[in-house]
């Protein structure tokens, strides 16, 4: 029985896969990160199918507002080499693939450990369900040191990113705006009294 | 055919849904065009000048004359072009700038569709702007187009965070990402009531940033016609270059909506006796949004335009730090008996 939302799950799923597919084989960089968004987004709109409205709107916030703006400032400067990118790519199909076997597995199982092959509707949610609420309620009560201890390495990662990345070069003339913020008139003008001369 | 009959009919919640997008959307297009006429206005008069006074009485009909030149326009695509994102980008960028006012409450209850995750919505979908214009810049082969496609990234990065900080504040106090009951959790006490009191940084905060995120001076590098001629629509002509423009007018007054509904109390009025309770709350609602969109105006006519680095250091190291110390006091504050003042 196709109602409504298996419609648009399986609209949503081919488009998805056809645009993580797109990713991999387009030749152009642009099109493949334009065609990551896309999978970002169907993704985001089979967890708004499901009632997961929080990691839905997440996952448009963060990957495709942020991550992906980035991303696509980065391959648009880049002056990639389409032969070299490509080179690699047979031998390295076989280690993805079998990659994507696996995933395929695991999902499968799932499905097989379900009893009699057949997963359980999940059970209707309550009038005032709050998905953000449920899943921060979770995050900081019974899950709060793996979290914490994610955000500490994410932290973490960003200063070493910084710390790697930061040069500082004595004698450039860069400004400081603190300096400049600091200024006052007695620094730049100097004003002489200059007295008219008889001759 | 009585309204019971049509109701139960298979393609109701089709034909309900459509008739509310065009309620919302056509005086939403309207609105862009009379915004047009009320910026050369405005700015007109800030700078003596009459402003468009040629077409209808006073100018009134300027928009009018304006969208009739546009649409009969030609429509250039430059050689070295990529034809097909050159035309998808000004699509990209129209899209989400009114894909938005989907969740936008103009009473209570009254949205298109009633997320219990609006603010959340809001902040995704308005983030998804700034694609059409780097698809614009880097589609366009040109590399003024180019620059203003790089800028306007870096722009909207550094800006949304502080953005995203500032709605985490509101949704702190208010408990909820919903729209709606973020302005019922300001009702009570009239204009003191509302968040822009307590959370008077956010407030200035998220305001300047949505002036930062829609390209509008004095942040509008990303055409900034002195240096960059008009950045990333320096390509563009005819109805291609006009949804560009919609685009930006329609985000300028989601964010002043958006300021009036997370800060400034939506509907409610600014005290509570009558008259001010005799005038419905969708027209507060709407005289809170002119009232910001003045400000856009006024803003634009009164400072010279952020030198680039400028722009970058106010986003990164005073809007962020300084919304990461009032999430903290908004927290403490909510733990302690000071949360009387919150709520």
């Amino acid at each position: 029985m196709l109602n409504i939302t298996s419609i648009l799950f399986y609209a949503f799923s081919i488009v998805l896969l056809g645009a993580a597919t797109m990713v991999v084989i387009a030749r152009n960089p642009v099109y493949a990160t334009l065609y990551l968004v896309l999978a970002f987004f169907s993704a985001a709109a089979i967890f708004l199918l499901l009632g997961a409205e929080f990691l839905g709107l997440i996952l448009i916030l963060v990957y495709v507002g942020a991550v992906m703006v980035l991303f696509l400032f980065v391959v648009m400067m880049l002056d990639i080499n389409l032969a070299r990118l490509k080179e690699g790519f047979l031998s390295y199909l076989p280690l993805g693939l079998a990659i994507a076997a696996l995933g395929v597995l695991e999902l499968a199982m799932v499905y097989w450990t379900a009893p009699m092959g057949h997963i359980p509707a999940p059970a209707p949610f309550p009038g005032n369900y709050d998905n953000t609420r449920a899943l921060g309620y979770v995050l900081y009560t019974q899950y709060l040191y793996p979290f914490e201890i994610a955000a500490a390495i994410l932290l973490v990662a960003i200063i070493a990113a910084i710390a790697l990345t930061l040069r500082r070069r004595s004698g450039t003339k860069s400004q400081r705006t603190e300096e400049q913020l600091r200024v006052q008139a007695k620094d730049r003008v100097h004003l002489v009294d200059l007295r008219a001369n008889k001759h | 055919m009585n309204i019971q009959t049509l109701q139960d009919h298979f393609w109701w919640p089709v034909l309900w849904s459509v008739l509310k997008i065009l309620v919302v959307v056509v005086p939403l297009l309207l609105a862009v065009a009379y915004l047009t006429l009320a910026e050369r206005k405005v700015i007109g008069y800030i700078q003596v000048r009459l402003g468009p006074n040629r077409v209808g009485i006073k100018g009134s009909l300027q928009p009018i004359a304006d969208a009739i030149k546009l649409l009969f326009k030609e429509i250039i695509i430059p050689s070295s072009a990529n034809r097909f994102l050159f035309l998808a980008a000004p699509v990209l960028a129209f899209v989400p700038a009114m894909l938005v006012w989907a969740a936008i409450p103009f009473g209570p209850g009254m949205a298109i569709s009633n997320m219990n995750a609006g603010l959340l919505y809001v902040l995704a979908i308005a983030g998804l702007g700034v694609y059409g214009i780097i698809v614009a810049g880097w589609a366009s082969n040109s590399k003024y187009a180019f620059l203003g496609a790089m800028r306007a990234a870096a722009q909207l990065v550094a800006y949304e965070i502080a953005m995203g900080f500032a709605l985490v504040g509101v949704l702190m106090v208010a408990q909820t990402l919903d729209l709606s009951k973020i302005v019922e959790a300001q009702a009570g006490g009239g204009f003191w009531s509302w968040y822009w009191l307590p959370l008077f940084p956010f407030f200035l905060i998220y305001f300047i940033s949505g002036v930062a995120e829609t390209n509008r001076a004095p942040f509008d590098v990303a055409e900034g016609e002195s240096e960059i001629v008009a950045g990333f629509h320096v390509e563009y002509s005819g109805m291609a270059f006009a949804l560009f423009f919609l685009a930006e007018y329609a985000n300028m007054i989601f964010v002043s909506i958006l300021t009036a509904i997370l800060f400034l109390g939506g509907w409610y009025p600014p005290i509570n006796l009558p008259p001010f309770t005799w005038v419905p709350g969708t027209a507060w609602l709407i005289a809170k949004t002119a009232f910001l969109l003045f400000v856009f105006l006024w803003i634009r006519a009164t400072f010279p335009r952020y030198r680039y680095d400028q722009i970058m250091r106010l986003g990164w190291k005073v809007f962020i730090p300084v919304t990461i110390a009032w999430i903290v006091v908004i927290g403490i504050a909510l733990e302690t008996p000071l949360r009387v003042l919150l709520r």
